[in-house]
This record gives structure tokens, sequence and C-alpha cells, in this order.
């Protein structure tokens, strides 16, 4: 039996846990040093071996080169996506990123993608799970932010996979949270979730039901937490040192580390104490010393807290219910402690909230409640059964580039819709279809999440081919595709080009269990790592065909080029590792002048990983803010 | 339960234990049966009637949830996992469709060959590719109404272009917003008026009595009527918002 223990993991921005049902409760599960909270850092040591947690963070403070932390932040998301988190967290980009590629972060030497810093974590909190049991885990129900968009989810999926967990659902965070409270209560109402973490927000109103948790609304941001908070406190810190001292700090990565360390122990106090002291050793041996009373504090964070209202009052409008209505109000994620935000719940839902449970295990123990509830139930669990929906509305481009939407946000999951296609002209094989996920009219405003196209279509004239496309939402909020060509009844083939997101190739080679495995799973890897190398080689070099560079090269050098090709393509589909690289070596020698000519035009400069250190730490408050002027010993 | 309504659906063998079993799940084993392509009336074991007790679409609704969510069959095997699947998604589909008036409407609509979205869709094809702004049919009674307000509305985007306000004529748009506001919900009223109309017909046919195709027409051609009109000043009642900036 305990082989078929399922964990419920609570993979957060700043913290992880891992919980699961004991008898009739669900409990955290600590880890080695007794801590139920693991910090959801990871670092390479000097044998370029993974540390995660409260070790990992001795490294952020000494080598933070060598350590990501808030990764959660990049998960699901592109290169384009993330400017505005460059401008504030040390993420080192690989250099050589391609576009359309998934991130991935430098850790020293080495490179890895957010999924694989995430599983790292997963796979922390599995190994604590079976030294808790005796036992191996390999079954887990993992929580993500309710608002996270299909790629988000499927980088969280990867990362379970990855980490050597079968992933049995994902549930949102704030309906787990409720899972956890109704556990104790059973009652019907309705009830709000307030959920503020470290870099994510989300508003959940659920309708209880005789054990049914029916999900009615939901709405959030993605990127609104305590992280923020912590951001803009180190920019007027940063500021003051530079302005006052004339101490540029901001490439300093060890000293802003020193400075964040301080401004969260500030902000934390300041959830108890009405004043706190911020007092940080620079690098020149002076002290930055600053109090700050929680009434600036609070008019500080205003602007950021105060952007969880938009979100709550659209979920009270898409459930069709006033505040009055709310039966109860939980409050879920560390920044809910902060005195200021809990005025803000209280005021917008007309009622006090409940804190009754600690809000940063609150929702671990509800992925432990829903692992049983996947596991047969018991006892505490029977009736119990969650109703989620979709936060975001599905749409599929059409003529205009605009957004046709055939789910709507808040619908219950498992949802699909079906549309019919038609061909445009005379024997035409082939229909290409746009998927997005947003409410904006505009597909260019949504967020794109696949190209589909619809192969082998049987010849027939313009508009007589009858295409059924079956879109299906999962209970994981995942999106699935399937397509019938209803004239012949032959099945068409998809091809899925994930706007953002590892292919399932990709994923089998980051597998972690297989590292330390036989030397044909080595091989293996190396096998199809070159050939995504190669892959990506090649797509980048059709790119530079098309850019204006490629008409600056000579007919020779096109020529060589054409052959090295040639060569790679045949070696690719070889199983010889060595002969690939050998291959896209010399491809990327052979390049090397038209990539110099590509770097000249602007489209390079996305690539190029920008560090922090590159990357201005924006302008600043350019308004003076209303703390007290800092004092230097 | 849905046992006390009539089933439609024909009653098979379970696929599992082989008792003569109910439609989505087998009553005798529990095992979630293969979908049926059927369409959301006949899931829930309904007429075709429009009139519509809500209240015990809810409660079948859960009942049926407790017995085809994924997650109550996670254990199950991967081919059952994969019908609870598609049956707990119809479910959803349905539900999500019968509850609400108007998507109930609709589809109703659409059942019977009216293909509502298609013409909303070729008009708006149309207009975009010829380059015209999108010719909505003014229903008659409105034309007047309707010219008088667009003025206003012109009016007020220039003011606002040059800076000016004039309380006066944002009042008086206000006041006509409102009115169609109510003019919107009036005719839901209208509508659930002619869903009698439609559910009689219905009933009719099901005592056995042949009911021709131009009364049906009568019937379904009223409500695209009502729909169409309802969808008409939902637009401008959208673009009196735009207007005033909500």
């Amino acid at each position: 039996m305990a082989s078929d223990r399922i964990v419920g993991i609570d993979l957060g921005t700043t913290n992880s846990l891992v919980a699961f049902m004991q008898g009739e409760s669900p409990v955290v599960i600590p880890s080695e040093d007794g801590l139920n909270l693991v910090p959801s850092v990871v670092a390479l040591d000097e044998k370029n071996q993974p540390v995660i947690g409260n070790a990992a963070r001795k490294h952020l403070a000494e080598t933070p080169e060598r350590a990501v932390y808030s990764i959660k932040r990049l998960m699901g998301r592109g290169v384009d996506d993330i400017q505005e988190e460059l401008k504030f967290f040390p993420f080192r980009l690989a250099e050589d990123l391609q576009p359309g590629e998934v991130l991935r972060i430098k850790l020293g030497e080495k490179t890895f993608t957010p999924p694989e810093i995430s599983a790292l974590i997963l796979r922390q909190l599995k190994r604590n799970a079976e030294r808790f049991f005796g036992a191996p885990v390999s079954k887990a129900v993992i929580t993500v932010p309710a608002y996270f968009n299909d790629a988000q989810r499927q980088a969280t999926k990867d990362a379970g996979r990855i980490a050597g967990l079968e992933v049995l659902r994902l549930v949102n965070e704030p309906t787990a949270a409720s899972l956890a409270y109704g556990l104790d209560k059973k009652q019907n109402g309705i009830v709000a979730v307030y959920d503020l973490g470290g870099g994510t927000f989300d508003i959940s109103i659920l309708k209880l039901h005789d054990g049914i948790f029916e999900v009615v609304a939901t709405n959030g941001d993605t990127h609104l937490g305590g992280d923020d908070i912590d951001n803009l406190l180190i920019t007027i810190a940063l500021d003051d040192t530079l302005g006052d001292l004339g101490l540029d700090l901001r490439r300093n990565a060890e000293a802003v580390q020193a400075i964040r360390k301080a401004v969260i122990e500030a902000k934390i106090a300041l959830s108890s104490q009405p004043s706190a002291k911020l007092d940080i050793e620079l690098p020149d041996g002076k002290h930055y010393l600053r109090e700050i009373t929680r009434e600036q504090f609070e008019q500080l964070i205003h602007p950021i807290i105060d952007r969880t209202v938009g979100p709550c009052k659209q979920a009270l409008k898409d459930a069709g219910l006033k505040p009055e209505q709310i039966d109860e109000v939980v409050l879920v994620g560390g920044s809910t402690r902060i005195p200021k935000v809990r005025a803000l719940v209280k005021e917008l839902f007309h009622r006090k909230p409940h804190t009754d449970l600690n809000p940063d295990e609150v929702v671990a123990l509800g992925a432990a409640v829903q692992a049983n509830i996947l596991g047969g139930g018991s006892e505490a669990t029977e009736n119990m059964l969650l109703l989620d929906v979709t936060p975001l509305s599905l749409g599929i481009e059409v003529a205009g580039g605009v957004t046709d939407k055939i789910i709507l946000r808040n619908s219950t999951i498992p949802a699909s819709a079906t549309q019919f296609y038609t061909t445009q002209i005379d024997g035409q094989a082939n229909v290409a279809i746009h998927v997005l996920q947003g409410e904006r009219e505009l597909a260019k405003d949504c967020r794109s999440l696949a190209r589909f196209d619809l192969k082998g279509i049987p010849a027939m004239a313009a508009g007589m081919a009858r295409i059924e496309v079956k879109f299906l939402i999962d209970a994981n909020g995942i999106l699935h595709v399937s397509a019938r060509e209803q004239r012949s009844g032959k099945e068409s083939e998809i091809q899925v080009q994930p706007s953002y997101g590892l292919t399932d190739e990709q994923v089998e080679g980051m597998i972690l269990d297989s590292f330390d495995s036989a030397e044909e799973d080595f091989r293996q890897r190396q096998v199809i790592e070159a050939r995504n190398e190669a892959a990506t080689i090649l797509a980048a070099l059709d790119k530079g065909k098309k850019s204006p560079a490629w008409g600056q090269l000579t007919t020779d050098e096109k020529k060589k080029i054409a052959k090295m090709e040639k060569a790679l393509i045949a070696v690719k589909a070889e199983d010889d590792y060595q002969a690939i690289r050998k291959a896209i070596d010399a491809l990327n020698q052979g390049t090397t002048r038209l990539a110099e000519l590509m770097m000249d035009s602007a489209v390079s400069v996305a690539l190029k990983g920008k560090t922090m250190d590159e990357a201005d730490m924006g302008e600043g408050p350019a308004a003076p803010h209303p703390m007290a002027k800092a004092e230097f010993e | 339960m849905i046992t006390a309504k009539p089933a439609p659906v024909e009653t098979q063998t379970c696929w599992s234990c082989g008792t003569m079993r109910a439609v989505h799940f087998c009553e005798f084993c529990g095992k979630v049966q293969p979908p049926a392509p059927v369409d959301y009336f006949t899931f829930f074991g309904l007429p075709r009637r429009l009139n519509l007790d809500v209240a015990a679409l809810e409660k079948d609704f859960y009942e049926l949830s407790r017995k085809l969510h994924p997650d109550i069959n996670a254990r199950a095997g991967s081919q059952e996992q994969e019908w609870s699947l598609q049956q707990s998604s119809l479910l959803n589909d349905a539900h999500r469709t019968l509850k609400d008036p108007i998507k109930r409407t609709q589809y109703l609509l659409k059942l019977e060959g009216v293909e509502l979205e298609e013409q909303s869709k070729s008009a708006t094809e149309q207009a975009r590719s010829s380059g015209q702004v999108k010719k909505q049919i003014v229903p008659r009674d409105l034309l007047e109404e309707v010219f008088e307000l667009n003025m206003q509305l012109e009016e007020l985007r220039t003011q606002k272009r040059i800076g000016e306000d004039d309380p006066a004529l944002i009042e008086e748009i206000g006041r006509q917003k409102l009115e169609l506001e109510e003019k919107h919900e009036a005719l839901l009223e209208e509508l659930q008026a002619h869903w009698k109309t439609w559910d009689r017909l219905v009933e009719r046919e099901q005592a056995g009595e042949v009911v021709s195709e131009d009364e049906r027409k009568q019937a379904r051609d009223k409500m695209v009527d009502l729909l169409n009109r309802r969808n008409y000043i939902r637009n401008l009642v959208r673009d009196v918002s735009e207007a005033l900036g909500e």
C-alpha cells in the first residue's frame, strides 16, 4: 500500500511543501532539517551538484551566479514576456537562446529550463516524503495558481515528469485551500478564497454544496505577490545608496542579495510591529541604516496590493454575486499576513476573513486532501468532489486576426467545443489553426497556445472538406485537440507546435532519474540532445535564410552552407551523437559570418541573454518616496 | 435522479458486468459507459422543451458529476478514464448550455436547423472583406430611437475629442441606456412567453398529433427574431457604455 501513497505538493514561488493524508487529516512532511517549508531556491555547489532549499540559500548569498529563486515566474513563458522580470530578478538567461526556444537559465556554467529547475525542487520534496515513509513515492497532486494558463500548467506537469513523478492532477491553489478548510466545516454556502503568495495572486469564488466544491468564478494575476513588495523596497535602498553615497550597487549581486534578505525581514517584522529597522553592511564597510514605520510601509505598498481589487470585482461580477452574498472569506499565501492586505479584503467583501489555518501550509494540505480523493477517498473525504473551472477563455484565430472564443472563462472543466473547418482552394491538403487563450478581441493581444496543422486532408474541391476539430480542456486545465475529416471519415493528423513549452522528447531527455542510470540511457540522451541541438540550428538557419543578411553572402558561401546543412540533416537521422555534434560544429563554423551579419540587425538584441548586471534595475521611483531619509555610518 | 424521466437513449448492456444499465454509467456496477453521440437534452433525459426546472437540472448535474468526473474514476483503467473525461466534458457542456435561458434557446434552435452563429459569422466576414461596417438590421420599431441615439453618441464623442463636457447630454444618454437595459430584460420575458408556444408543439407531437412544418417554423422564427433584437440591443448598450467611458 505504501507505494500507492499519493502526496500533495504545493510548488510555490517562494516556498514549496509536500503533504499527505495521515488518517483523517492532512499533515505536512518536514524536510531533513525538520522544517516544513522548503525554500524554492536551487543552486549548484562547487562540484556542480544541485542543492535545494535552505542549503541553497547559503549559495544565493555567497555565489549568487550559481543560484536561482522565484523560478515559478518563468514557467511556461517566452523570452518576450519576461522582460519585466529581468529588470527585477537576477535571472541569467543562456546566451545562445534561440527565438521560440524554451527559456534556459544559467547556474554557473550549466543551463537549465524552468521545468528542470522546478523538477529539482520536486525531487527534493519527493525524497523528503520517501524518507518519511521509508518507501518510494511516484504519484503526486501538484498545485498551480488558478490563473495559470495552458503553457504554465503544461510546464508544471513536465516538471513533475522530469522529477520522476506521475502527476495525477494539477489543482488550483485557492481551490485546494478551500478543500483544506472544508474538511472540518461540512457546510453549504458561498466561499471566496483570496490567495496572495510570493509571486501570484488568485481570487476564487466557490459554491459548497453537500461536499461538492464548485468553483463559480476565478480571476487573478500570475505576476503579483510578495516578490513585488520586496523589489520595491530593494529599488528604494539601491536608489538611496546611489543618491547619497554615490555607491552603485545595482551590479553587485551579492550586495543586492544582502539588501533583499534585510528588506524581507523588515517586511515580515512590520506585520507584527509598528516599525522595523534596516541595517545592511555595504561592501565598503559602511552601514545602510533606516527605520520604516508601518504607516510608511503601507503607503508604499498600496499601489501593489491595490492591483488585487480589479480581479476580485471581476470574479464577483462573473459569479453574478454581490459582496454581501459571500458567506465566508478565506486567506491564503504568506502575503496575506500583512495587516493592510487583511484590511483591504475586509473592505472588499464586507466581512472579516478566516485565518484559522497557516496561510503558508493550507494549499499543500488541500493538495493532500485531493490526493486522498483521487486515491479512492476515506471517511474524511467521502462525498467530496471538486468541480473547477478554466480561468481563461479559449479561442481560435479567424479572418482579420480576430479571436473567436469557443470555450468561455469560468466554464466547468472538463469542457469541450467542436469547430468545423473547410478548405479554401481545390485539393488543399492542410489547414492551419491558431489556438489562443485570453479575453481580448484581437488574436495578437491573447496568449498564443499552439499552432496546429491539419494534414492529409483527402483531395477535394474547395469548401467540400468538412473537418471536425474537437478542443477539450481536461480536469488539469490542459488543452487536447483531435480532428476528423467527416466526408472521408479520415482522422486528420495534427502536428502540434506548442508556442511555449517542451516537446515530449525534450521532457524524456530531461528525466532526472536517467541521470544516474546506465550507459545506454546516457547515450540515448546524448542522441536526443544532439538532435534537439541540430533541430535548433537548422531552424535558426532557415530563419537566417529569410533575413536580409543572407543576401550579403557570396554564392560560394551559400553553397558551402547548403552542403553542410545537407550533411547535418543526413546524420541527424542516425543514432551517432558524436557524428551529429561534429556536423553541428561544422555548420556552426560555416555560418559564423551569417550570424555576425544577423547580429547587426535588431532581431538579435532579443536573443542575447540579458542578466541583471546588464539590465537596468528600472527607473527607480521617480517621485520622492514617503520614507525618512536614510542614514549612513 | 434521471431514472424518473423518459430515457430516450436506448438502454444497453454494461460493457463491464453485462447488466442492462442506465445511460451514462452502470447502475449495477457503477462503471462509466462509452459516451453516446447525443444532444444535450437527451444527455439529461429531457424532452426538447424550453421551460425547464433549473433546480432539478442542477441536482442531476451534481449527481451525474459524482459518477462521471475524472476524479471519481482516477483509479479506473485507461479506457474508462478516457470515457470519464469525455462523458464529464459532455455533462459540463450540456449543463452550461441548458442552465442559461438564452444559450438554451440558441441551442434548441440550432438543433432545429437554424444557424444563428453562422448567420452572424458570415455577416461579420462579409463586412470585413468588403471593408464596411457590419450591417445590422435595425428592428423597425427602434429605427427612430436608434437614429436619435446614434446622433447623440456622435455628439458626445466629438465633445470628448475637443475636451468639452455637456452634463445634460451625458444624463440624457444615461437615461436612454437605462431604457435600453429595461428593454433587454423585457425581451427575455417575451422570449420566455414564446417558449410556451414551442413547448406546446412538442407536447402535442409527443401525444401523437401531427404538427405542421409551418407551425414549427412560425414558432422558431419568432424566437430567432427576439434573439436578434436582444442581441442588437445588447450591442447598442455596449456602444453607449463605451461612449460614456464606462
